[in-house]
């Protein structure tokens, strides 16, 4: 039972980081309706950011906010400079420049700082604070995914601009009409998703070590996560990723083995796929026919 | 002095021209009407005026600001209000919600509420529905929605694309009351395109009448009323 239990709360502890990601791909798919495949290794090359920044001499939580600002940064440089030069192009043309954009990151980071797999500090004490079944690491992943997924929600609820920024990914033509500036809000959602993978990719590193492929496997979860949850569902994302989270740790330790852990998000993917397309959220909002 | 000054305008959708040499105009604070059959370029001409289409040639002068090749937000922002065809409603979001995107450009909060008031004052059904996603809302509360929406913005010159479209004759009479007040109390000008081509003449003080891309014939709305063609075509008797 001990084991078990331990068995879920650091599968809420990953899955916190598959919902961060998955709501991450959510934002740019409910703007775009593309995936952007290239999500995770941004926040591989984010995590690079923290590690060099804390390797010459600044604290933990000082790299860590000036990554998330950095991270945000790219990511609206990459929407203003590429992305949106393809805006209008077909769908495998768009796959294919997200995959490229994959490919660059992760060789780039491989050719900086080599493929050499590092330590990442974690900012939360070694000693568990939170009983026996979790550790302090992972209360904390689960404690700043909440913080991040809170201050979204609030930010996309009652700011004008959040307003601004739903209304756009909605309904672009209707907001250009009331006067929004839509190129804007676009690149201001690829800034704040980059900034959320960058989280992601910080909580995440001290479990799984610091190395350029690290996030492959981590935006595999992402995806089945989103895709369970309604791939234009915010909410369905955060479930969806709790969900993947603890599925796969159950299954890897009972089931299947770890070494078939990965497959078991390849199931969830290609079973939603063929099954239940919108998701448990997608799309439910009501309309008139 | 008009607000609005059209010359020369050709526009369309890829290869060929819908629009062929369109001028017009929409004085300070008056309404100006554009009547067509189906497909004769009403809708596309709204389209060019806001920048919404690449395609777009010839001058467009708004209060002696040359628009043409500005961004539609940028256009929008001079204090155009577009009605569009097909209302253009943000299904997923409240009805209030709505209404606070139309106005997203304003900064004058006490005005801003108190153009709330007013819109709801005008169309008291959508204060009811208030918080009612706007996807539910029925055709005739969403064209309601969509011109406040557009005077949210608290616009100089507002284009209505077929307000009249999809609406009880009771609910078109109220619209075009409610258009009337609009622009005789707020002093907004108004272009007005339509189908319903007897309340239009009504309310307009100026006529264009639009073929195949082509203005066919303008003047004083009450001239046109008369005119022989004009009845036979467009007025059924
Ligand atoms: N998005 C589009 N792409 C290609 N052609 C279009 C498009 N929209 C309109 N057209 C064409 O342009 C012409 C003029 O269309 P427009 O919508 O301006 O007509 P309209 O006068 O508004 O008609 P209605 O009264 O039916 O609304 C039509 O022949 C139409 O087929
Ligand atoms: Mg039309």
């Amino acid at each position: 039972m001990e084991a078990f239990l331990h068995q879920v709360f650091s599968g809420l502890a990953n899955g916190a980081i598959y919902a961060s990601l998955a709501l991450a791909l959510v934002m740019i798919y409910q703007s775009t309706h593309h995936i952007n495949f290239a999500q995770g290794e941004l926040a591989m090359f984010s995590t690079y950011l923290a590690w060099a920044m804390i390797n010459a001499g600044l604290p933990y939580w000082a790299a860590f906010g000036l990554t998330v600002v950095a991270s945000f940064f790219i990511g609206l440089i990459i929407e203003r400079a590429i992305v949106r030069r393809v805006a209008d192009a077909p769908v495998l043309t768009v796959v294919v420049v997200f995959i490229a954009l994959l490919v660059i990151l992760n060789s780039v980071t491989g050719w900086i700082f080599t493929y050499t797999i590092k330590v990442f500090p974690s900012p939360f004490p070694e000693e568990p604070l939170f009983g026996p079944y979790i550790s302090s690491h992972e209360a904390g992943v689960v404690g700043v995914s909440i913080f991040v997924l809170v201050t979204l929600f609030l930010f996309f609820r009652f700011t004008p601009l959040g307003l601004a920024m739903r209304a756009t990914a909605e309904n672009a033509v209707s907001s250009r009409l009331a006067g929004i500036r839509t190129g804007w809000m676009l690149a201001l959602g690829w800034g704040i998703a980059a900034a959320i993978g960058a989280i992601a990719g910080m909580m995440v590193a001290p479990i799984v070590y610091l190395d350029p492929n690290m996030m492959s496997g981590i935006l595999l979860y992402a995806i089945a996560a989103a895709l369970m949850g309604g791939i234009d569902s915010p909410l369905g994302a955060v479930i969806g990723g709790l969900t993947v989270g603890v599925l796969e740790n159950i299954m890897g330790a009972y089931v299947v083995g770890t070494e078939l852990k990965l497959t078991v998000a390849l199931v969830v993917i290609i079973g939603v796929l063929i099954f239940k397309p919108t998701g448990l959220f997608g799309r439910s909002f009501v309309t008139r026919v | 002095m008009p607000i609005l000054e059209v010359s020369g305008l050709c526009a369309g959708y890829g290869a060929s021209d819908v629009l062929h040499d369109v001028s017009f105009s929409v004085e300070q604070g008056g309404i100006t009407t554009i009547l067509g059959a189906n497909g004769a370029g009403k809708t596309t001409v709204l389209r060019a005026l806001c920048g919404m289409l690449r395609s777009a040639r010839g001058s467009i002068v708004l209060d002696q600001v040359q628009v043409n090749g500005k961004a539609t937000e940028s256009i929008v922002r001079l204090g155009v209000g577009h009605v569009p065809d097909g209302r253009g409603t943000f299904m997923n979001l409240t009805t209030e919600e709505n209404l606070r995107v139309g106005a997203m450009t304003r900064r004058d909060k006490a005005a801003v509420a108190a153009d709330f008031e007013r819109v709801f004052s005008y169309f008291p059904r959508l204060k009811e529905r208030r918080h009612q996603q706007a996807g539910t809302l029925s055709g005739g509360e969403q064209q309601m929605l969509a011109i406040s929406r557009a005077l949210m913005l608290n616009p100089r010159l507002l284009l209505l694309d077929e307000p009249s479209f999809g609406l009880a004759p009771l609910v078109v009479q109220d619209i075009f009351r409610i258009m009337r007040t609009i622009n005789e109390v707020q002093k907004v000008a108004i272009l007005l395109v339509e189908q319903n081509a007897s309340l239009a003449l009504d309310l307009a003080s100026t006529a264009y009448i639009l073929e195949t891309g082509r203005v066919v014939m303008s003047g004083p709305a009450h001239e046109l009323r008369e005119a022989e063609s004009v009845r036979k075509s467009y007025l059924g008797y």
